[in-house]
């Protein structure tokens, strides 16, 4: 099947010839959100509903030796208690990922061992939150302390505590796994002679980078009500970004089938990865269960910051060999990754701190090696970027200082050295998620233009390299960047359209809009395709009783997977529609044209309308309706090019962000307002991060500041002006033209911002973030 | 349980409160106004901005016996579908709706600084959403809403 098999017909090839594709369409589920209509988890009252509450462990390492839950359990208004003992004894990863996951089974519902401060211990399930929070005071635990160990660098040490001892811990692939030794997942790829590109080079740098926890803060933190249905089913009303592997993961965790659950998504409030995470519903069903009542588990902010899950910190140490003629000849890159007290997404975010990045920088000799370690810290897990963000910053500072060695212009030296339309790399078939990836050539590329532009906003050549006294001094740097569209030959979306008796279409589909926006998206793809407006399309995602799979909003997938899948059904609806109207006009189908919610042909023209209403009641009555699936072969990445302009305070240390610009290629902008808002949310978050989010750790593995009044989100006075390129190409393999926007844009602030730091006072900066007392730090370090 | 007259985005209302002190953001949810979040019970986020005599609380701090005899608006007295106000048709219009948790306390909050001030500076946008989180559109769109609903409101126009 040619790649473009979708457009042919359709006559849209490369036109941009679209009617509802590539405007600025008003959210579908919009009106509901902006009138506070009761459209998220927590707005849902299920009658004689319990509150739950969970009790946290204070120890960062120990052994559960005894709980007594008999004065909790005697508290009026206390249902059911639940400990270890409660629960089957099953391994599950809590990484919503294809299955079998690329991630350890290594997590149980509760556990007689905790492994961070913050892990859970028991849980209750009560008629109030309130009676619910004092009866927790009532469980008495017994602990045998053991030893923790938080250091990355020494938790693969020989004599190292044992966090994962259990016998059950097992990782479901054939993949490298020793939690005897903390290691929680290994990878090595070697491509072309390393040593040898080393050796020829003219400079050689190398550095050790050190990028930090984080923490996603959606603004409605996990929660999930469990109820019963009448036939005594499970319903799971959650906040999920993958309703379908939570009624798999819980079957698996309680040995339930999965014909007995039913998992509901509503509106999501905001997730940027964490939602990907089956935190909680395994353990709101169980106790669910247990009481034989409806259940609702809501976190709190302090446990969204503790005990869900965070960005993997990793230690990188980059070295790269590049000749005065500005050919990189050698990358080698070894990582350290911290993640945790569980093994969620460990293998795949390493991964893709290689594949996301190495391919991006045409070079023949490239190594990349990596452990991911547990440790006795809060939980790694997704997080938008997904390791990409990680890399990015080693590699983006890096080829700042590269170009400064062979005294290049670091804009035209980048354009120079990046991959472009046509070629490949070696790194796309070496690396995939967990497992090898698959080769592709890149078949759009837009960045030299990002480079291009984003060089005129921020006035580069204006602003470089300026000479400055005084207290405020400023900076410019930038960096370029590539992300993915969806994981190839894993995984599937699919969608089931039906049409109505007045024209209009019932669009059901498994993919999850978390707030991104998708459902107008597909809205806007499937009227594309069907001749009719985007408000002629009721959008509904996702139930895994009422909408077909999806493995969910992951990976940068949505638009580019499940949007394919929305084409290909929409095809066959058309097909019907267009057989239906050549029945009521007598005309041979290839005579006939569907244009504007109606077909015309030789003897004239029938509406959407009229053809509903005749399937439906007339004559040869049957539903229009068709569904189908997709994978993706590829994933080609967007590319972008990130600038900034920081003012250094040369007393405090303190950085401000003057000016952002993010030029990016996401192919064709399906919804641009809406691609331009996943671009300006991921670069305000990846500037929050680079400048002052951060856990803070007691040395007993406590997070001392769970609440945005310590842990310091970017709000509106924070703002630096920022400006959005969206810089069109046609994808050819991607719906319309389009690849992925949601990811690639955190990427940017951390090199960016460190470049432009070192613009304007002279000192690098290799750990995150840029504190003013590390900035200060590096300031007078330099002198 | 005890009961606290109020003025319920224009109507007069009852709302069936456990104590006193019951946080006004709870008594709300339980009497049925799920429009008003919760996201960090603590005063931090914002999620939760109500209307008390027009001036901006947020709900999860404040005390439900506080808001006796006192004008309560929520996002519910705003507009609804097919029938929005006007800073609420500007939030869509312009993309300012993402996941669309914060957007009730982010339109509350712009309502209390258009109703003050029709006509704000940049800055005193900025100021007045400070106390409203949202990480989902970096609030460029947020503020791009707010001027578009200052200028209407400016020519007149209240839906």
């Amino acid at each position: 099947m040619p790649l473009n098999w979708h457009l042919n017909g359709l006559g849209m090839e490369e036109t941009n010839n679209f009617k509802e594709v590539g405007k600025s369409k008003i959210k579908v589920d919009g009106q509901a959100l902006v009138t506070g209509q009761p459209q998220f988890v927590a707005d849902f009252a299920i009658p004689d509903m319990l509150w739950a509450k969970i009790l946290w462990s204070p120890h960062a390492h120990a052994r559960i030796r005894n709980i007594d839950t008999a004065k909790a359990e005697k508290l009026p208004g206390v249902k059911a208690v639940l400990t270890y003992r409660d629960v089957p004894r099953i391994p599950f990863t809590t990484a919503g990922q294809g299955a079998p996951e690329p991630s350890p089974y290594d997590s149980f519902i509760l556990d007689d061992k905790v492994r961070y401060v913050g892990d859970r211990v028991a849980a209750v399930a009560a008629e109030t939150e309130e009676i619910a929070a004092r009866s927790l005071e009532l469980i008495k635990v017994d602990y045998e302390i053991l030893e923790p160990v938080f250091d990355p660098r020494n938790s693969a040490k020989k004599g190292a505590p044992v966090i994962h001892d259990e016998k059950e811990a097992h990782m479901p692939l054939p993949l490298a796994y020793e939690p005897k030794k903390n290691i929680c997942a290994h990878v090595d790829i070697n491509i072309g002679d390393v040593k040898a590109g080393l050796k020829e080079a003219d400079y050689v740098v190398e550095h050790e980078y050190d990028i930090h926890y984080a923490q996603h803060t959606p603004i409605e933190p996990h929660i999930t009500t469990v109820y019963f249905d009448a036939h005594g089913r499970i319903v799971i009303l959650t906040s999920t970004q993958v309703p379908f592997h939570v009624r798999r993961i819980v079957a698996r965790s309680l040995n339930i089938p999965i014909r007995k659950i039913r998992v509901i998504k509503p509106r999501i409030g905001g997730g940027f990865g964490v939602k990907q995470e089956v935190l909680i519903e395994p353990l709101v069903t169980a106790i669910a269960l247990k009481a034989g009542q409806a259940v609702c588990l809501k976190y709190t902010r302090k446990e969204e910051f503790v005990s869900s899950r965070c960005r993997h910190p990793q230690i990188i140490k980059l070295q790269t060999g590049i000749k005065k003629d500005g050919t990189v000849s050698a990358i080698d890159m070894r990582i350290i990754q911290n993640n945790g007290a569980y093994g969620s997404h460990g293998l795949t975010i390493l991964c893709n701190t290689g594949s996301k990045i190495l391919p991006l920088i045409k070079c023949p000799n490239v190594l990349f090696e990596g452990d991911v370690v547990y440790t006795n810290l809060p939980v790694g897990g997704a997080y938008r970027g997904y390791g990409a963000t990680e890399g990015y910053f080693a590699m983006g500072v890096q080829l700042d200082e590269m170009a400064e060695k062979i005294g290049v212009d670091v804009v035209e030296w980048c354009k120079k050295i990046h991959i472009q339309v046509g070629e490949t790399s070696p790194v796309f078939a070496a690396l995939g998620e967990g497992v090898e990836g698959v080769e592709q050539n890149i078949t759009s590329c837009g960045l030299d233009k990002c480079i291009e532009l984003g060089a005129k906003e921020i006035d580069w050549y204006g602003k470089k390299n300026k000479k400055q006294d005084g207290r405020y001094r400023r900076g410019v740097g930038m960096a370029i960047l590539m992300q993915g569209s969806s994981i190839p030959e894993i995984d599937m979306g699919s969608v089931f359209i039906k049409m109505n008796e007045d024209g209009s279409f019932n669009l059901l589909l498994g993919a999850t809009d978390l707030g991104t926006g998708s459902d107008t998206v597909m809205a806007q793809i499937a009227a594309e395709v069907l001749a009719t407006e985007t408000e002629n399309i009721i959008v509904y995602s996702s139930d895994t009783d009422l909408t077909p799979f999806d493995v969910g909003a992951y990976a940068s997938s949505t638009t580019y997977l499940s949007g394919q899948a929305v084409i290909k059904a929409a095809q066959k609806v058309k097909d019907q529609i267009l057989k239906v109207a050549s029945e009521m006009m007598n005309e041979p189908m290839e005579n006939l044209k569907a244009e504007n919610a109606a077909v015309s042909g030789k003897n004239g023209r029938v509406t959407f309308t009229e053809i509903g209403h005749y399937s439906l009641y007339t004559k040869h009555q049957h539903q229009i309706m068709d569904s189908a699936s997709h994978v993706t072969h590829k994933s080609p990445p967007p590319f972008s090019a990130h600038f900034g302009e920081v003012e250094v305070d040369m007393l405090t240390g303190k950085v401000r962000v003057i000016k952002y610009v993010a030029a990016v290629d996401c192919g064709t902008a399906i919804n641009p307002v809406s691609a331009e808002g996943q671009v300006e949310g991921a670069v305000l978050n990846g500037i929050s991060y680079a400048l002052c989010e951060r856990f803070i750790f007691n040395e007993k593995g406590r997070m001392l500041n769970p609440n945005f009044d310590y842990y310091k989100i970017f709000s509106t006075r924070d703002l630096p002006e920022i400006k959005t390129i969206l810089v069109p190409t046609y994808e050819p393999t991607g719906p319309f033209g389009a690849k992925s926007v949601s990811e690639i844009g955190i990427n940017g602030p951390c090199p960016v911002i460190a470049n432009a730091i070192y613009d304007a006072v002279g000192a690098r900066l290799y750990r995150t973030p840029f504190l003013p007392e590390s900035v200060l730090g590096a300031i007078k370090g330099k002198k | 349980m005890i009961k606290i007259k109020t003025n319920l985005n224009g109507r007069q209302r009852e709302l069936a409160a456990d104590d006193y002190t019951e946080p006004l953001l709870d008594v709300l949810r339980k009497n049925g106004r799920t429009g008003t979040k919760e996201g960090c019970k603590a005063g931090q986020c914002g999620a939760c901005v109500i209307l008390i005599n027009n001036k901006p609380v947020n709900a999860c701090l404040f005390p439900v016996f506080r808001a006796e005899n006192k004008k309560i608006t929520t996002i519910e007295g705003l507009g609804k579908p097919n029938n929005l106000g006007v800073i609420q048709q500007s939030f869509l219009e312009k993309g300012a709706v993402q996941c669309g948790y914060c957007t009730p306390g982010m339109v509350l909050s712009t309502k209390a600084l258009l109703d003050k001030t029709p006509s704000p500076s940049e800055n005193e946008i900025l100021e007045s959403l400070d106390g409203n989180l949202c990480r989902c559109t970096g609030y460029v769109k947020i503020i791009d809403a707010v001027k578009l609903a200052s200028e209407r409101i400016r020519n007149g126009r209240n839906k």
